[in-house]
């Protein structure tokens, strides 16, 4: 994109937030449905963000952060195109998942909540998604991929990686 | 308001029905531990220190926020309540950086380690993971979260009752910490330095940047003049620091002790309130008299200014263009005292003993400047001064008292008040009432514009004017109020304190722990003391000071003229509120 078209984006981007805070802004318990829709539209919740809702709803900028950096579904850093979630439930943590987190963290270089600098990969770990019956457990978006080990990692994101290169 | 009865370990009383647990046994003289729990500010029963059995429920109950009912019976020291509180503060002190030695709120009130005293907590059996966490070192405060206990009375008076709310809790569970937004600096944040946050701290998680160094280098060059300045607000508390009664005036102690730590000169900042009150009774007048723009606000309160350039951008023509008085103090020091003495200005450094940690941030603003020198070189804290005493083993409560050094000598009783919320409008309306009358009023105490009310209002007739004037203290307050005259609200004057209580109660006063704050006032009995001074004094009103007509006569030549303007005055900046 050229930068007036992601000016452009930016501004619609917005207004879209500034017409779900006007949804929400009276109603009781109104900062987490914004949120939400907030994350919907950029994909995650930079400073600009929550300092607009912040102003918006007269709610200090720190006690957004906080309900922010509480939930794990919320998120600071810019999702990647293929997100990944590495299952933390108890049923994928005694499985191993722990060390298929680890390994997802080195062929990637980046950490818990964070995105590959090319914007294609993030990595988070979630609570458990109830398919214990496959652990450990790993979605890349909405595909799941279960009975993993570490040494499995290399073939997700080689697969990727090939899908890309077609492209 | 009704009462009920109660019956805590075994007496039976009637208490008002809205009180709780808490207080209904402060009644028959138990007080209950508590450590979160800070009167009007956190209620919140997060720490679980007050615990206590009440018949009937399930589980042990947090006395600070649990409301008594009729027939209600409680139980305060069984083995489950001693047990449980004992628990629970050793899991706060298992991840709690334990280096007492070391800490600089060891000395003072340490509120965590007088509770594991007074709990008996000789071990701690569990072992927290302790992580170092990197220090936040801002221009007048420092934030320590190993040190934190997460209590949240920082996050309620910063929010709550100042509304600058620049810290909360981020994260969750084992990771939770108090901290600024997106982990930025308390610089980076609309933070105002107020220290309230600081005062109300029970342990070592916030406190001033220390200068103290810094002054002690000073002190030993001997090329260097080094003048002291204390305001009025330190001489009502300084004396806590040494365990003497709240509300005890210690100037003269103060004094010598200033000399026994070796500063040149010791100088009354009330001296340059009286010169606030002859530059900004003046600006009044003229803004009366000339249709500028009304109401006029006060600018002595460093974190007022901050808080007015975040929120109020648009109003910023209505502050009055004054220095505060400490900064107008050294800029007359760095001139006029400094030819008539001899000295080179540079060679002269000005230590200002404030009850402030925002006057910190001030003293480094880069417009307060005279001539390329800062009008005021250090910032200490009451709390710091008093360190400085206690570490070389002066006893100040044995103290005999010396006076003020010529050529400025004592101020106006009218300077003294400056330390208490209305103070400066009283001595302002002091001056004002007599130029504008041209005699000399005797009635001179304006008790509408006294006491902790969140919001003073006052018509005063003077003359044929009707002066319409404003009292707000605490940041809170003052949001209500400029809100207020946005709307419309039709003031003269008005005059607003960061601080609850105004200066007495500033973020670098004596700490004062909990378990007595939360049953006694201290801001009204530090305030008692200035009053009492101002009505001692010789001098009660601003424009009679002999020292302050003398600077008018020699050196600066009228009140509110262009030398006067070159040094006194300041201007404001417009700023972001987060970068």
């Amino acid at each position: 994109m050229s930068s007036t078209e992601l000016n452009q984006n930016a501004t619609e981007q917005y207004q879209l937030l500034l017409a779900a805070i006007a949804r929400h802004r009276n109603d009781r318990g109104a900062l987490i449905p914004i949120l939400h829709e907030a994350q919907e539209i950029f994909g995650y919740l930079p400073l600009e963000v929550q300092r607009t809702i912040s102003e918006e709803l007269n709610i200090p900028l720190a006690e957004i952060f906080g309900v922010v950096s509480f939930y794990s579904q919320f998120s600071i850093y810019p999702k990647g195109k293929y997100r990944i979630n590495v299952c933390m439930g108890t049923a994928c943590y005694v499985k191993g998942s722990g060390d298929i987190l680890d390994k997802f963290k080195e062929r990637l270089s980046i950490d818990i909540g964070e995105c590959t600098e090319d914007g294609r990969y993030s990595l988070d770990a979630c609570r458990c998604i109830g398919a214990c019956g496959l652990a450990p457990v790993v979605t890349v978006n909405d595909e799941v991929f279960g009975k993993l080990n570490a040494d499995d990692v290399d073939g997700i994101i080689d697969r990727f990686e090939k899908l890309e290169d077609i492209k | 308001m009704n009462k009920v009865c109660v019956t805590i370990d075994g007496i039976s009383l009637y208490v008002p029905e809205n009180y709780t647990i808490l207080q209904a046994a402060k009644e028959v003289n138990i007080n209950i531990p508590t450590l979160c729990f800070l009167k009007d500010i956190n209620e919140i029963g997060c720490c679980r220190m007050c615990l206590v059995e009440v018949k009937g429920a399930k589980s042990l109950q947090a006395a600070c926020v649990y409301p008594v009912s009729d027939g209600m019976e409680v139980l305060t020291h069984t083995p489950k309540v001693m047990e449980a509180r004992k628990v629970n503060l050793e899991l706060i002190l298992s991840n709690h950086n334990s280096r007492c030695q070391t800490c600089s709120r060891s000395w003072m009130d340490c509120e965590l380690q007088a509770l594991a005293n007074k709990l008996s907590v000789e071990t701690v059996r569990f072992e927290g993971e302790k992580k170092l966490l990197p220090l936040d070192i801002g221009p007048s405060i420092v934030r320590d979260p190993n040190k934190c206990i997460l209590c949240r009375r920082c996050v309620s008076v910063c929010k709550n009752v100042q509304t600058v709310g620049v810290i909360d809790l981020v994260n969750r569970g084992f990771n939770t910490r108090v901290a600024p937004p997106f982990d930025m600096s308390l610089s980076d944040t609309p933070c105002v330095n107020c220290g309230q946050c600081i005062n109300v701290c029970p342990v070592n998680a916030l406190h001033e940047k220390s200068d103290i160094d810094r002054v002690w280098e000073a002190i030993y060059d001997p090329g260097k003049h080094v003048i002291a300045q204390t305001a009025p607000a330190v001489r009502a508390a300084l004396g806590e620091a040494f365990e003497m009664p709240v509300g005890t005036l210690v100037t003269g102690k103060m004094v010598t002790a200033l000399k026994m730590l070796g500063f040149d000169k010791v100088f009354d900042t009330d001296t340059g309130a009286d010169l606030t009150i002859m530059e900004e009774g003046t600006e009044l007048i003229d803004r009366i008299r000339s249709g500028g723009k009304l109401p006029l606000i006060t600018s002595c309160s460093p974190g007022w200014i901050k808080f007015c350039e975040h929120n109020y951008p648009d109003m910023l023509d209505n502050l009055s263009t004054c220095k505060s008085p400490h900064q107008m103090f050294g800029a007359i020091l760095k001139t006029y005292y400094a030819k008539k003495n001899n000295i080179d200005p540079a060679d002269i450094v000005v230590v200002s003993v404030m009850p402030c940690t925002a006057k910190k941030y001030e003293a480094a603003r880069p417009e307060l400047k005279t001539e390329g020198m800062p009008d005021v070189d250090i910032v200490l804290t009451t709390r710091e001064l008093s360190k400085m005493i206690y570490d070389i083993g002066i006893e100040f409560p044995e103290l005999g008292d010396s006076d003020f050094d010529s050529p400025f000598g004592n101020a106006s009783g009218a300077g003294v008040i400056f330390g208490s919320t209305g103070g400066v409008m009283e001595a302002a309306l002091r001056t004002v009432s007599d130029l504008l009358t041209d005699r000399s009023a005797d009635n001179i105490e304006y008790e509408e514009v006294r006491g902790l009310e969140d919001i003073k209002v006052a018509a005063i007739q003077i003359g044929d004017l009707k002066l319409r004037a404003a009292v707000a203290h605490g940041l809170g307050n003052a949001r209500k109020l400029m809100e207020a005259i946005r709307a419309g609200e039709q003031f003269h004057f008005v005059e607003i304190m960061a601080c609850p209580g105004g200066c007495v109660n500033g973020g670098g006063q004596p700490l004062q722990r909990s378990d007595f704050r939360n049953w006694t006032d201290y801001r009204v009995l530090r305030t008692k003391g200035l009053y009492r001074e101002d009505r001692s004094s010789y001098i009660r009103k601003s424009h009679n000071n002999p020292s302050v007509k003398k600077i008018y006569k020699e050196f600066l030549g009228a009140a509110g003229g262009s030398k006067a303007h070159e040094l006194l005055h300041t201007h404001y900046i417009p700023r972001d509120n987060y970068k």
